[in-house]
């Protein structure tokens, strides 16, 4: 098509639309699909399937919306396609700070500014956790016998979140811990639950079942403040009951793992605002709050430059660690 | 027993009329998934889950359990009459239920696979109606050397197996781990064997890999050896469907042992696929036909389906006792518990007794739903093994490429199955086994995370995998499958007969 019939296409295009008013900016006009770098089940696949609903429910867009799961790679498959479908308005990425670290240490083939960024919309919190008959009463206790012992620390994958906090938990209070790197976080809680391994660093949704069936409990909570006072989990105590890391003597004040969304790269400003649009208006819905609270994450909303520097530190962070322990491949 | 009462008081939950119907359609719907190939039950739950965020937790997942159990039946349909596996579990199925359909018995075929399935599946039910609190302790048990350990044993029951030589089956075996280890590895993070192929980072996908080596692989062979004779005249008659399943009792040996296997890997959690894999290899060597295998043996249906179902049905205990997914499957159902606001984990038993028994009588009815419902589609599933072959080949061809296509919607997926499509037809045509390449290629990178986390966690030995008893005896006894053939040969050779002497008549069968 060369440009002139283009231009006339386009013409008509807005001539047939006719009504629309002049300032509605861009509309989806075919289904969006949502990708979701996680399988069915996962954190990140709840997210987009919460978004999904709220969207279909309030008829947010004409369109259908429908999820598709690439979490090959522990979910590079999903940036890579998102990297591959460049200009293409249509597909969405939710993923993690994965989006931005993976690159860092790993040979994959997309980095974070092969995507346009929409927002970062929850944000998981991070807890130590040991079995519940451990010796351990307090996160120091803890950490004075792993100072002596031969310690096993689970995780979920390598190099990845969950293994950078252990490697900066044994910076702050000089420790060292084997670190055993599982497919996921539920994984690594069957684990501790069976002994196999002394603690891990879940999130509170990993671990919510086992917590409250009494097979492992958390220490404390990496996080600037206690968690938000929610139902109680077991019979005396709920999140808010657990100290916060730096409470218990190890510095480490903040440690968060967003969950993100993006654009393909290379899609106009009014499409990325429609989205940074569609999900404001998916996080003022009660069923959003309902998601967060069920799935114990944090609220929050970044976009634009906030999110951009919000990118920007946590990258300087991870460099620093991941230069200590040879990580880097590029 | 307090397990009774609560046993009955689900049934008065379960057996309602909304829930029956409910019932029919999640079979009907769970039929329709595991037929249809690169769907599959994991996907088709996670279909169906967002229209269950509405209902009664235990309505939402007698729906998605029933369905479960509709995909279970449904995969076994195309691996007997296409020799396309729709689920990794039922790829074992393929090696007698296919040939047995293709000398015009697909009615037997099918209905033996049905029969001797809801057997597991009854086993399995049973199994978490009694043993629920024993069995969570048992799975807490298995820490990475103990997984490497079952993997292994799996590993063994097939070299062991005789058939190809030992030598081929290691080579199949080696290609398959090859293929596994093509992605991001776990325990290093770092990517592998992608050859500058970006794309490649998901890894392979086993439904690719079968389909081509199967579905397709076996289209090449056809489409070479026998063009002409494909089309089956087999009469479609209900008594034979009867005949089938009066004659399981007769294999009861075989039921029992393939059901037990398939519940002990459902609760360790091995899962279906390393179950069913499992069975099939120590059914051919025990059973007294096992010579006959891979030819149409009904035996080598009955061992695979009744291991598939038993695991299948029994890993959902570990999800609901310890918030373990023994399965797929079971892993987006139990992101669906969260989501109804349940969650797994002992104290679901004691919290939310309706929910958990209404869910274990149901599973009692369900099955009993979907073996009926599955039996009155056998004739029609059968009577496709009349088109001719001129019409069916092309469609094998469109339904291995829209399913390849459809596993994360990529057309190198295609290619990728098309080329195992050659490396299947390359294997036949120098009788290599394709049983130990799958196997490889499903399980292998997971045998291969817990080796290497064993190795972390030891610091490198091999102690480790005799620390207690539980792994020692694994591990021996998944050596002595693997040495059982040539102890057998040394023993053999002592006493002078020739190993081949059973040679003449076998031909003569087959």
């Amino acid at each position: 098509m060369n440009i002139t019939s283009r231009l006339l296409l386009s013409t008509a295009a807005i001539l047939l639309a006719g009504a629309a008013p002049a300032c509605a900016a861009w509309q989806p006009q075919k289904p969006i699909e949502f990708v979701a770098t996680a399988g069915p089940g996962g954190g990140t696949d709840n997210l987009a399937r919460a978004v999904q609903n709220i969207v279909t429910k309030y008829k947010l867009t004409d369109q259908p919306v429908v999820v598709v799961n690439k979490a090959g790679g522990s979910g590079a498959e999903g940036y890579v396609y998102g990297k591959a479908s460049a200009g293409d308005p249509y597909k969405v990425i939710f993923g993690t700070s994965n989006a931005w670290q993976q690159p860092l240490v790993s040979k994959v083939a997309f980095n974070y500014t092969d995507l346009t960024p929409i927002a970062a919309m929850a944000q998981d919190e991070f807890l130590l956790w040991v079995k519940q008959d451990a010796p351990y009463k307090t996160a120091t206790d803890f950490l004075k016998a792993a100072a002596s012992g031969d310690f096993k620390m689970g995780g979920a994958q390598s190099k990845d979140t969950d293994e950078v906090l252990t490697r900066l938990i044994e910076k702050a209070a000089h420790v060292k811990f084997t670190y055993i790197p599982f497919k996921s976080g539920a994984e690594a809680a069957v684990q501790l639950a069976g002994g196999h391994i002394d603690s891990h660093v879940n999130n509170p949704s990993e671990s919510l079942g086992q917590w409250r069936g009494g097979t492992q409990r958390p220490l404390c909570a990496f996080s600037p403040k206690r968690l938000p006072q929610g139902p109680k989990i077991t019979a005396t105590e709920g999140w808010s009951d657990i100290p916060t890391c730096v409470e218990q003597g190890l510095a480490i004040s903040q440690y968060e793992q967003p969950r993100t969304v993006w654009l393909p790269g290379k899609v106009s400003a009014d499409q990325t605002a429609f989205y940074q649009d569609l999900m404001k208006k998916v996080q003022a819905t009660p069923e959003w709050k309902d998601y967060i609270e069920k799935s114990s994450q944090v609220d929050t909303f970044l976009s634009g430059d906030a999110f951009d520097k919000f990118i920007k530190e946590d990258l300087e962070h991870l460099k620093q660690v991941a230069a200590e322990q040879g990580w880097l491949v590029k | 027993m307090e397990n009774i009462d609560l046993l009955l008081h689900g049934f008065t939950i379960a057996i309602t009329l909304p829930h029956l119907a409910l019932m029919v359609i999640g079979v009907l719907l769970g039929i329709l998934v595991g037929v249809l190939p690169g769907l599959g039950a994991p996907n088709g739950v996670s279909l169906l889950l967002p229209l269950t965020f509405g209902m009664q937790p235990v309505s939402a997942i007698i729906l998605l359990s029933s369905m479960y159990w509709g995909a279970l039946f449904g995969g076994s349909v195309t691996s007997i009459l296409f020799n396309i596996p729709g689920e990794p579990s039922s790829v074992a199925t393929t090696f007698d239920g296919y040939p047995m359909a293709r000398d015009g018995r697909p009615t037997t075929a099918l209905a033996t696979a049905f029969g001797s399935a809801a057997f597991g599946a009854l086993v399995g039910v049973i199994l978490i109606t009694f043993l629920a609190s024993w069995v969570a302790k048992v799975a807490l048990a298995f820490g990475p050397a103990e997984y490497f350990a079952v993997y292994f044993l799996a590993f063994a029951s097939f070299v062991g197996m005789g058939g190809a030589p030992p030598a081929k089956t290691i080579v199949a075996l080696a290609i398959g781990f090859a293929i596994a280890a093509i992605g991001i590895d776990t325990v290093s993070g770092s990517v592998r064997l992608t050859m500058g192929i970006d794309e490649l980072v998901k890894g392979v996908n086993f439904v690719v890999a079968v389909m081509g080596l199967f579905g397709i692989g076996e289209l090449l062979i056809a489409v070479e050896e026998e063009f002409h004779a494909r089309a089956v005249s087999s009469k479609i008659e209900w008594r034979e469907v009867f005949r089938a399943l009066g004659r399981l009792p007769w294999h009861g040996v075989a039921l029992l042992r393939s059901a037990a296997i398939g519940c002990w890997m459902g609760i360790t959690p091995g899962g279906p696929t390393a179950a069913s894999f499992m069975s099939y290899g120590i059914a051919k060597r025990f059973s007294s036909r096992g010579k006959h295998f891979g030819t149409g043996e009904v035996e080598g249906v009955i061992a695979p389906e009744t291991a598939d179902h038993a695991a299948g049905t029994s890993a959902l205990l570990p999800m609901l006792s310890l918030g373990i997914p023994g399965s797929a499957t079971a892993a987006v159902m139990m992101g669906g518990l969260m989501i109804w606001g349940l969650n797994p984990g002992p104290m679901l038993f004691i919290d939310q007794k309706d929910f958990v028994w209404g869910l274990i009588a149901s599973m009692y009815v369900g099955n009993i739903v979907a073996v009926v419902l599955v039996l009155l589609t056998v004739p029609v599933f059968a009577a496709l093994m009349r088109i001719p072959f001129v019409i069916i080949a092309p469609l094998i061809v469109i339904i291995c490429a829209v399913g390849a296509y459809s596993v994360s919607n990529s057309y190198l997926d295609v290619i990728l199955m098309l080329g195992f499509g050659v490396v299947g037809y390359l294997f036949k045509k120098l009788s290599y086994p394709l049983a130990p390449l799958v196997l490889a290629i499903v399980i292998g990178d997971k045998a291969e995370d817990a080796f290497r986390q064993s190795m972390l966690m030891s610091k490198g030995s091999l102690g480790i995998f005799f620390a207690n008893r539980l792994v020692t005896s694994l591990v021996v006894g998944g050596v002595a499958l693997l040495l059982l053939p040539l102890v057998l040969q040394v023993v053999r050779m002592l006493r002078g007969t020739a190993p081949d002497q059973a040679k003449p008549e076998e031909m003569r069968i087959t």
